[in-house]
């Protein structure tokens, strides 16, 4: 009887200062400045049709398209890395190594600007295909470990039983490891999915167009434009409406699996 | 890499299935095997039996090259396994394999499990192959299950299932890995059943288990292991009834009665004193002894 009401207490105690700090931040903020800075409501209407036709699309397409490309970088280096043969393990290692370890800025840099001299290399698509291939090198380094782990984590006795009715090791591995190791790997890959959705902020710096503009390069200009914030406040928000209904979605499907299984 | 090898022809004037010889296997210095001479005719039931680490699953599982042996030779229905022109796969996929863990394919439902490799690997059509599952879901008594999924199942269904999956293959010869020594007590009398009736048919069995009323019914021969050797082996009433070794009898002593453990090292049956067997030992070994 005691203790329960001394947790009872503690947990007064917590919302009070929840509702202190909040009474705290009110009435401490400069309300009219902040609202002249970040929500000028005409500034937000001149954004639209623009920020959602233009940038967010172009936010969505670039992720989508750096999403796949990384899976498929992902899954042919994670069984390089996986492989027997010696040298391609040691390549998918410095692939995974040096695409991790460089910040993704850099490597859109170097693929944009670098490679065409070095190497003569165009990429398709001039600097939105250059960015999105740096983009998709990043993305597939860190799917890579993300699907290796994942392969790993399928249980021996799976591939045992495969061989044992017959399956060559890429039947196996088509059939009956991969399957099982996506499975495992959906919360992981998820998160790189929001990841790259943020990074294709960094797309800018391999240069953009009126119609190539991302979210954050399109706001970031109005927001000079209009020398007021108001713009980025609005991608901001564009954000969230793309990631969390995302994130949920996936929270969802993997819940309805795991009642499935 | 090709799913459909041209598979190679067995000989049916072959009566070995299989054939091992001088078969050594290491893992790093520990010596599994230590050269063990053996074979299986076509129709005959083996069980191997003897104390855990004796090399009796190391042995079963060379036979299909899930472990790969350091020496020796292993030949199946006259085909040398171990050569490299061999298409293994194309060996495997008449050997059925049935493993302590059932290793049933989680993401697939039961009738998925058991037409995949029929389809990718013999090259039946689907309609072909789901007649073949059915077929076999009903012999192992579980032909309602077929669109489960292996979790929804208890342990005794799923070994089943795993049954009934090699022999959709059709295959030649079974391999059990101590196929009920995972299950709770109450449900290895129906995986057994089921292998009963698959010996009753004439199907080629390599049984390692710890399952001696099994063995003493089932098998046409036992062989017992210790050590990495093939300690004895002959029909199962010599065997398992009047062994004439004593790390055999010490073996037998301890399986028929858990409580008999002698307070030196357990696995050491040899230089433990043999212990005569409790009078009466015609009486059938019984079936709750698997304590390994």
């Amino acid at each position: 009887m005691r203790r329960s009401t001394r947790q009872r207490l503690v947990r007064l105690g917590f919302y009070a200062l929840f509702v202190a700090v909040v009474v705290l931040v009110a009435v401490s903020a400069d309300w009219e400045r902040l609202q002249r800075s970040f929500f000028r409501l005409d500034i937000a209407g001149e954004q639209f049709p623009d920020i959602v036709v233009i940038a967010a699309k172009n936010t969505v397409v670039y992720t989508a398209i750096a999403f796949v490309g990384g899976l498929v970088f992902g899954l042919v280096f994670a069984v390089m890395k996986l492989s027997p043969i010696a040298p391609y393990r040691w390549l998918a290692t410095v692939y995974i190594e040096v695409f991790r370890g460089l910040p993704a800025l850099l490597t859109i840099f170097a693929i944009a600007f670098i490679l065409p001299i070095a190497l003569g290399v165009r990429v398709p698509g001039g600097a939105v295909g250059a960015g999105v291939l740096g983009l998709v090198l990043v993305a597939g380094a860190y799917m890579a470990e993300t699907i290796r782990a994942g392969i790993q984590a399928v249980p021996k006795g799976q591939v045992e039983a495969a061989r044992s009715l017959g399956m060559s090791p890429s039947r196996t591995m088509v059939s009956i490891v991969l399957p099982q190791a996506f499975r495992l790997i959906i919360p992981p890959l998820t998160n790189e999915f929001v990841l790259l959705i943020k990074d294709t902020s960094l797309l800018y710096i391999a240069g953009t167009s009126v119609t190539t503009k991302e979210l954050t390069t399109f706001a970031r200009g109005e927001a000079s434009t209009s020398s007021n914030a108001t713009p980025l406040l609005v991608a901001g928000v564009l954000y969230l409406l793309i990631t969390v209904p995302l994130t949920r979605l996936v929270a969802w499907l993997e819940r309805r699996q795991a009642r499935a299984r | 890499m090709t799913d459909q090898p041209a598979a190679p022809t067995a000989d049916p004037a072959i009566e070995v299935a299989i054939e091992v010889v001088g078969l050594r296997k290491s893992f790093g210095d520990h010596e599994v095997l230590c050269g063990i001479d053996f074979r299986i005719d076509t129709g005959e039931v083996v069980c191997v039996i003897g104390p855990s680490g004796s090399g009796k699953s190391t042995l079963l599982r060379c036979v299909n090259l899930l472990e790969q042996p350091t020496a020796g030779a292993v030949t199946i229905e006259g085909i040398d396994v171990l050569d490299p022109e061999t298409d293994i796969d194309a060996v495997r996929a008449r050997i059925g394999m049935v493993f302590q863990s059932f290793n049933l394919f989680p993401h697939l439902s039961v009738l998925r499990n058991l037409t995949i490799a029929q389809q990718r690997v013999k090259r039946r059509s689907k309609d072909e192959a789901i007649a073949v599952a059915r077929k076999n879901l009903e012999r192992v008594g579980l032909a309602e299950k077929e669109s489960a999924y292996p979790a929804h199942l208890s342990g005794g269904q799923q070994q089943r299932v795993a049954i009934a999956r090699a022999l959709s293959m059709d295959p030649d010869l079974m391999l059990f890995d101590e196929p009920t020594s995972a299950l709770d007590p109450e449900l290895v009398g129906e995986v057994l059943a089921v292998m009963r009736g698959l010996a009753a048919e004439g199907m080629t069995m390599m049984v390692v288990t710890h399952e001696m009323a099994f063995a003493r019914e089932v098998a046409d021969r036992v062989v017992f292991m210790d050590g990495g050797r093939i300690v004895e082996q002959g029909a199962p009433g010599d065997v398992l009834g009047k062994p004439s070794h004593p790390r055999t009898r010490e073996f037998l002593a301890r399986v028929l009665d858990p409580t008999h453990v002698p307070a030196s090292n357990p696995l050491d049956g040899a230089d433990a004193e043999a212990a005569p067997r409790s009078s009466g030992d015609q009486s059938p070994p019984r079936a709750d002894g698997h304590g390994h």
